[in-house]
C-alpha cells in the first residue's frame, strides 16, 4: 500500500446473511486495494449474534492480506446489554476501536482510537479536545460544508481527517425499528426484516420520487455521496483518508476506481462513469460539500 | 405532600412568552439568544441581549430561573457567537447554560467555572456511561435526556448516576435522536446541528394539484391532503411516504407528546425536571400548557390523580402520545 492517501472500507451497516458477510469480506481481502477495514455492528445489536464468527473469520482473512482492521463501535447506546457489548469491544480488541457514540469514548482513555462519522464532530474546539485524549483518527459527519472541513483540516495537526466519498449517507438514528414498523412489526418482535433490503428500503415520496432508505433503527440518504470530482481539493486541504461505505454492489471496483484517483490518475470522467455503473442502484449527490441540500447533485 | 414536585421548565421564543410561562408557574423558563447559537433559530423569535437582561429581572423578581440554550454546534471557523452567548450568560446571571458540543462544553468549564451547565438534548446523552462522561469532563449538573429511553430505562440511569435529569413533558416530538439527525439538511440545507432549524419555513411550500393540497420541504414532497383534511407542516418526519408498497406516517403520525398521564411514574423514575417544547409558540399557548402542567405537577406531588385538563385541542393533529416513554412505542 502506498505512504500517501489511504483508502477505508465503513462498516458494513446491512443486515445481510452472514455467509454473504464472508464473502463479501474475502473478496475484499482478494481484490480491493483498500487500506482499512472497518468491522462490527454499527446499527442494530439484535443482528450481532449472527455475525461474531463471521467476522472473526473475515479479521483474520483481511489482516492475512495487509489490511488494517477497526473495530466500530454501535452508533446508538441505549440498553444495558449494548453497553456490555461495547465494554467488551474496548476490553477484547487489541487494534483501533471506533467510537460511533460518545458512550465509547471513556472506555478508550488512554489509548489511541479512531471517532467515526456518527459522532459529532462540526468544529475545531472538538476535534482538539477529542485528539488531546486519543483521538487519532476523525471521519467528520456527512453534512459538513467545504469551508468547514478545509478550517477542520488546518486545525487538525496529527490527526488524521477522514471523509466518507462513496455510499449512501447515515442521515438519522432512532430508538424505534422502521423496517419493523414498515412491515407492520415491532422492534421487539422485528423478525430481521432488514435482512430483505440489502442496501436499505427504499422510501419514495407520494408522488414517487426517490427519497431515503430505511435500515432498521438508522435512516440512509437514498442518494450515494460520491465526491470523486472533489479528490483534489480535499487532498489540497490535507483529508488524509477516503471512506468507502459498503454496498450490495462489486466494492472491489469502487475501490480500485478511489485507488487510481489517490494515486495520481486524474481521468475524472471515467472515474464517475465507472462509478456510477457500478453503483446503479441510486444517483450520485455532493450537495453537502457545497452547502446545499444534502441530496443535490453540483455539477462543474 | 409525598414528594417534591417536578421541575416545570418552561419556553419563551419571546419576552411577552416569558412573562406569560412565568405568571402561569414555570420553576424556570429556557430560551435562546437571536441568532444560530440555539435550535430553535426562527425568524421573530428569541432574545437580544438586553431582553435577556429584562427578562432574568423579571423572573427573577417572582423566583423563577432562566436557562440560556446554546444548544447548536458553533461552526468551524466561527466559534465567536458561540462563545459570546455563554460569555453573556454568564455575566447577565442567567442561571445555567444547556449545551450539547464537546468544544463549547469545554470553553464554558475553564471561562466560566461557575455558570452551572446542563446537557442539552442534542448531545444525545442516552445511558449512564455517556452521562457520567459529560459529569467528569465537563461538570455538567443536569442532563436533558433524549426522547429515545423507556420510563424503565430512566429509572435505571437516575439509579447509576449523580446528577440531576430533565425529560420532555409536552409539545413535538423528534422521532430520532436529537442532534444526530440530518433530514432536514437533506433535504433544505439547513439542520438543527448547524443552523438550529428543523425542516425551516423558508423551504416549505405548498401546491394544489388535482384537488389534493401538497405540501413540500425543498425538492420534495413531504404529505398530500385531500380537500378537507387539515393541512399540517411538512416537518420531515412526521410526513407520509411510500415504503413495502404502502402509505403511510412512515416514521410517526404527526402527534404530540404529552406526558401528563404518567406524572407519578416519572416522579418514582427519579426525574428532577419537565420540559415544555415550544419556543415557537405565542403566549396564548403557552399560558395555557403551563397553568395545566402547574396543576398536574402539584397534584402529583400531592399523590393526586392528575387533573383531567384536556390539552387535546393544542397538540399537533389533535393527537397525543407518551412516545419512546412506553416501550410498545418502538
Amino acid at each position: 500500500m502506498s505512504d500517501g492517501p489511504k483508502l477505508t472500507l465503513g462498516p458494513l451497516l446491512f443486515n445481510w446473511p452472514a455467509e454473504q458477510v464472508g464473502e463479501f469480506y474475502s473478496r475484499i481481502a482478494e481484490l480491493a486495494p483498500v487500506d482499512t477495514v472497518c468491522l462490527g455492528e454499527v446499527v442494530c445489536p439484535k443482528r450481532e449474534p449472527l455475525l461474531g464468527e463471521t467476522l472473526a473469520a473475515a479479521a483474520a482473512e483481511l489482516a492475512n492480506a495487509g489490511k488494517e482492521i477497526i473495530w466500530s463501535s454501535y452508533g446508538l447506546i441505549a440498553d444495558d446489554k449494548e453497553m456490555a457489548a461495547t465494554r467488551d469491544l474496548a476490553d477484547s480488541c487489541d487494534g483501533l476501536v471506533e467510537a460511533n457514540d460518545i458512550t465509547a469514548l471513556p472506555l478508550l482513555q488512554g489509548r489511541s482510537h479512531a471517532i467515526g462519522p456518527l459522532i459529532n464532530v462540526y468544529n475545531e474546539g472538538t476535534l482538539q479536545w477529542l485528539a488531546a485524549r486519543g483521538a487519532t483518527r476523525v471521519c467528520l459527519p456527512p453534512e459538513l460544508r467545504r469551508e468547514a472541513i478545509a478550517q477542520l483540516a488546518e486545525s487538525a495537526g496529527e490527526t488524521e481527517l477522514e471523509i466518507q466519498v462513496f455510499g449512501r449517507m447515515p442521515l438519522a438514528l432512532s430508538a424505534r425499528c422502521y423496517h419493523a414498523r414498515a412491515h407492520g412489526l415491532h422492534k421487539d418482535g422485528c423478525q430481521y426484516v432488514c435482512d430483505k433490503d440489502p442496501d436499505g428500503m427504499p422510501v419514495d415520496t407520494l408522488d414517487g420520487e426517490e427519497f431515503l432508505a430505511v435500515n432498521g433503527v438508522q435512516t440512509l440518504s437514498h442518494s450515494i455521496v460520491e465526491l470523486s470530482a472533489e479528490v483534489d481539493d480535499l487532498l489540497a486541504m490535507g483529508i488524509s483518508r477516503f471512506r468507502l461505505s459498503p454496498h450490495h454492489i462489486d466494492m472491489a471496483a469502487i475501490a480500485h476506481v478511489w485507488r487510481g484517483l489517490l494515486d495520481g490518475n486524474r481521468d475524472l470522467p471515467r472515474a464517475r462513469r465507472i462509478i456510477q455503473a457500478v453503483a446503479a442502484f441510486a444517483p450520485p449527490s455532493n450537495g453537502y460539500f457545497y452547502g446545499r441540500p444534502g441530496a443535490e447533485l453540483v455539477v462543474h | 405532600m409525598t414528594g417534591a414536585a417536578l421541575e416545570l421548565v418552561c419556553p419563551a421564543g419571546t419576552p411577552a412568552s416569558l412573562r406569560a410561562a412565568v405568571d402561569a408557574g414555570a420553576d424556570a423558563i429556557y430560551l435562546g439568544f437571536r441568532d444560530e447559537t440555539n435550535a430553535r433559530n426562527f425568524p421573530g423569535l428569541n432574545f437580544s441581549r438586553d431582553e435577556l437582561a429584562e427578562g432574568i429581572e423579571y423572573a427573577g423578581s417572582k423566583g423563577v430561573r432562566v436557562l440560556v440554550a446554546i444548544n447548536t454546534y458553533p461552526q468551524a471557523g466561527n466559534p465567536g457567537p458561540w462563545r459570546m452567548a455563554v460569555d453573556h450568560a454568564a455575566s447577565l446571571g442567567a442561571w445555567a447554560v444547556i449545551l450539547a458540543d464537546i468544544g463549547l462544553l469545554d470553553y464554558a468549564r475553564r471561562n466560566h467555572p461557575d455558570l452551572r451547565r446542563h446537557l442539552s438534548v442534542q448531545a444525545s446523552a442516552a445511558n449512564a456511561q455517556a452521562i457520567k462522561f459529560y459529569c467528569d469532563e465537563f461538570g455538567v449538573k443536569r442532563v436533558v435526556l433524549p426522547r429515545v429511553l423507556t420510563v424503565d430505562e430512566i429509572a435505571r440511569i437516575n439509579g447509576a448516576i449523580e446528577v440531576e435529569t430533565e425529560v420532555f413533558a409536552f409539545g413535538g416530538m423528534c422521532v430520532m435522536a436529537e442532534g444526530r439527525c440530518l433530514l432536514s439538511s437533506y433535504a433544505t440545507g439547513e439542520s438543527p446541528n448547524m443552523n438550529g432549524v428543523c425542516s425551516p419555513a423558508e423551504h416549505v411550500h405548498y401546491e394544489e394539484r388535482d384537488g389534493q393540497m401538497v405540501s413540500r420541504l425543498g425538492e420534495f414532497t413531504i404529505n398530500k391532503f385531500r380537500e378537507g383534511e387539515p393541512a399540517g407542516y411538512p416537518t420531515l418526519c412526521k410526513g407520509r411516504f411510500r415504503a413495502c408498497n404502502r402509505e403511510s406516517y412512515l416514521f410517526e403520525e404527526p402527534t404530540s407528546l404529552d406526558v401528563s398521564n404518567i406524572l407519578p411514574a416519572l416522579m418514582d423514575a427519579g426525574v428532577t425536571a419537565l420540559k415544555i417544547e415550544g419556543r415557537q409558540r405565542g403566549k396564548a399557548y403557552i399560558s395555557q400548557v403551563v397553568s395545566t402542567f402547574r396543576r398536574a405537577v402539584d397534584a402529583a406531588a400531592r399523590d393526586e390523580r392528575p387533573v383531567a385538563d384536556d390539552l387535546s385541542s393544542i397538540t399537533e393533529g389533535g393527537r397525543q402520545s407518551t412516545g419512546a416513554y412506553e416501550k410498545g412505542w418502538r
